[in-house]
């Protein structure tokens, strides 16, 4: 048994056209025995960056609190709102302090970054158990159905798309990678950000 | 399993398997192999089927070391597991219903798996455990049932057919098979003239052994006849809709709706079940094939216009909306 696999669960982030994509499922199971079908992975850290934390449901909670802690300190030294890529490194280095003693958790993130010029650059990245960063040009997966989603988001991403465009690649790849997953799926939830907007919508799943 | 033991008995499948070879002297110009398959059917030296051991000293264990999930999960070659079957007797024959769901680990390696095997016109068999050894060895049965026909000019008993597995499964034992399986069946009516009272101990007795039967049979050797069972991963969520829904007077469509029912609620909870139901109805004319059920279809909007059928959707959200405190009636999600 496989402390990872405990409770299940997957997230997956996606790069589009001026805009990111963020989705995971909403299982949360005690091994075989789904127990809920509401058991929310992602959450916001600023209006531009979203976190995914698949992995063991403790240390799920644990974390979210952990890293809005550790952000809104950040907001109140530095007087300015964190941006995704030192956040990146704040969850890097947050893991790294348990190099010996994880919390079981592997992070996705996706946000919007600012340029010199005033715009938003996309910016997605994930990293392993203790903190290893992979930052990615296209997709990044973790969690139980991380093999399948990397298989299915091979097959249907493509650059450039626009911000439904990628709402509907991003959903048709998860929804089709948990299906083949037995510890995850009971429902999914999808975050699209662009530049003005942040679109929230909940996924109808298969249920077994 | 004392390899030692086993290499020099002569009543193991393994000394079965030596006697066969001497039998056909396979060192000979025609090896079996050259006529396909040396474990295939149309190879039944002595009335069983040969299969080629590994060359260890102790086959048992080094078999075990590379498929047992148990000892070793780190290594091993996995075998398809994960199941929920049932099976139950009423008034109206016997219900037999099943998911469909194989997987490897946690990947599901396939959602349209036939977990029912059509024996004959008059048997079923359900499949949970090794998916390859319950699909041969019951085939295997379906030939010897059809042969006991032929030679007794009579139907295989429901009793007989299970023993028959049974016995030849028990043959096996500690060799790594792994199946259980409820063998389903409706015995052969005799119609008795006049039901006279003083009808002797022995007729009466041979009545209770006609109509709908159930036995239940594994590769540790157990073999159970009853009116209940449930097998696989799922089948403590499938008994629980089970018991609370049973009754011998069930009628057709209610014993359909519950067996339906009950798979669901297995394919819903347990990881390893789901994707579709299958359900059989066996009566006295043979069994007969009701239909198949996608899981989530039954979720959100139950089996459709099928006798029994609740109207609405097994979800648990859809059977409380708008009746609790915090749940107000309203669609839920969009696509």
């Amino acid at each position: 048994m496989s402390i990872m696999e405990y409770n299940g669960g997957s997230v997956i982030a996606m790069v589009g056209k001026d805009c990111v994509a963020i989705a995971s499922d909403l299982r949360l199971g005690n091994q075989a025995l789904g127990i809920s079908s509401n058991f929310q992975k992602i959450f916001p850290m600023t209006n531009r960056i979203f976190l995914g934390l698949p992995g063991l449901a403790t240390d799920v909670t644990t974390l979210k609190e952990t890293f809005r802690y550790r952000v809104n300190m950040f907001t109140i030294k530095e007087e300015r709102e964190i941006e995704p890529e030192t956040f990146a490194h704040l969850v890097s280095s947050t893991l790294y302090e348990r190099r010996f003693g994880p919390w079981f958790i592997e992070p996705v993130m996706a946000g919007l970054q600012k340029t010199h010029d005033g715009g938003y650059k996309p910016y997605i990245a994930a990293t392993d158990l203790i903190g290893c960063l992979n930052f990615a040009k296209d997709f990044v997966v973790a969690g139980t159905a991380s093999t399948k989603l990397f298989g299915v988001a091979e097959g249907l991403w493509e650059p450039d798309l626009e911000p439904e465009d990628l709402f509907e690649t991003i959903s048709q790849t998860l929804l089709n990678a948990v299906d083949r997953d037995a510890y995850s799926g009971w429902g999914a939830e999808v975050y699209v950000l662009t530049k003005d907007k942040v679109i929230k919508r909940t996924l109808k799943g298969r249920m077994d | 399993m004392n390899s030692f033991l086993t290499r020099y008995s002569s009543t193991s499948p393994e000394a079965d398997i030596r006697k066969a070879k001497e039998l056909f002297d396979e060192d000979g110009d025609v090896s079996d192999v050259m006529w396909g398959s040396a474990s295939g059917f149309g190879n039944l030296a002595s009335g069983v089927p040969m299969f080629k051991l590994p060359s260890v000293p102790d086959p048992t264990s080094f078999l075990r070391m590379h498929t047992d999930d148990h000892a070793d999960p780190s290594c091993r070659i996995k075998i398809k597991h994960g199941t929920t079957t049932l099976a139950f007797r009423f008034q109206g024959g016997v219900i037999v219903a099943v998911d469909s769901r194989a997987t490897a680990g946690s990947y599901v390696a396939s959602g349209t798996v036939k977990k029912v095997i059509e024996i004959n016109p008059y048997l079923l068999g359900t499949m949970a455990g090794g998916a390859a050894d319950c699909q041969y060895w019951e085939t295997y049965l379906g030939i010897q049932c059809r042969l006991h026909e032929l030679r007794n000019r009579e139907r295989i008993s429901v009793a007989a057919a299970s023993k028959y597995l049974s016995n030849l499964v028990y043959s096996y034992k500690g060799m790594g098979l792994s199946m259980g399986t409820m063998i389903c069946g409706w015995d052969k009516t005799v119609r008795i003239p006049e039901m006279n009272r003083d009808c002797t101990e022995a007729i009466r007795a041979n009545c209770r052994l006609q109509g709908p039967a159930i036995f239940y049979v594994d590769s540790d050797g157990s073999r159970l006849k009853g009116d209940l069972f449930s097998v696989g991963s799922g089948s403590t969520f499938a008994y629980g809709v089970l018991d609370q829904g049973y009754r011998w007077d069930l009628t057709d469509a209610e014993a359909q709706e519950l067996g339906r029912r009950s798979i669901y609620a297995a394919g819903h909870r347990d990881a390893f079940s789901g994707n579709t139901v299958n359900l059989y109805h066996v009566k006295q004319d043979g069994w007969q094939f009701i239909g198949n059920y996608d899981v989530s279809k039954l979720h959100y909007e139950g089996p459709g216009d099928v006798p029994g059928a609740p109207g609405t959707g097994y979800g648990y959200d859809l059977r409380v909306a708008g009746r609790t405190s915090s749940d107000a009636p309203q669609s839920e999600g969009q696509a």
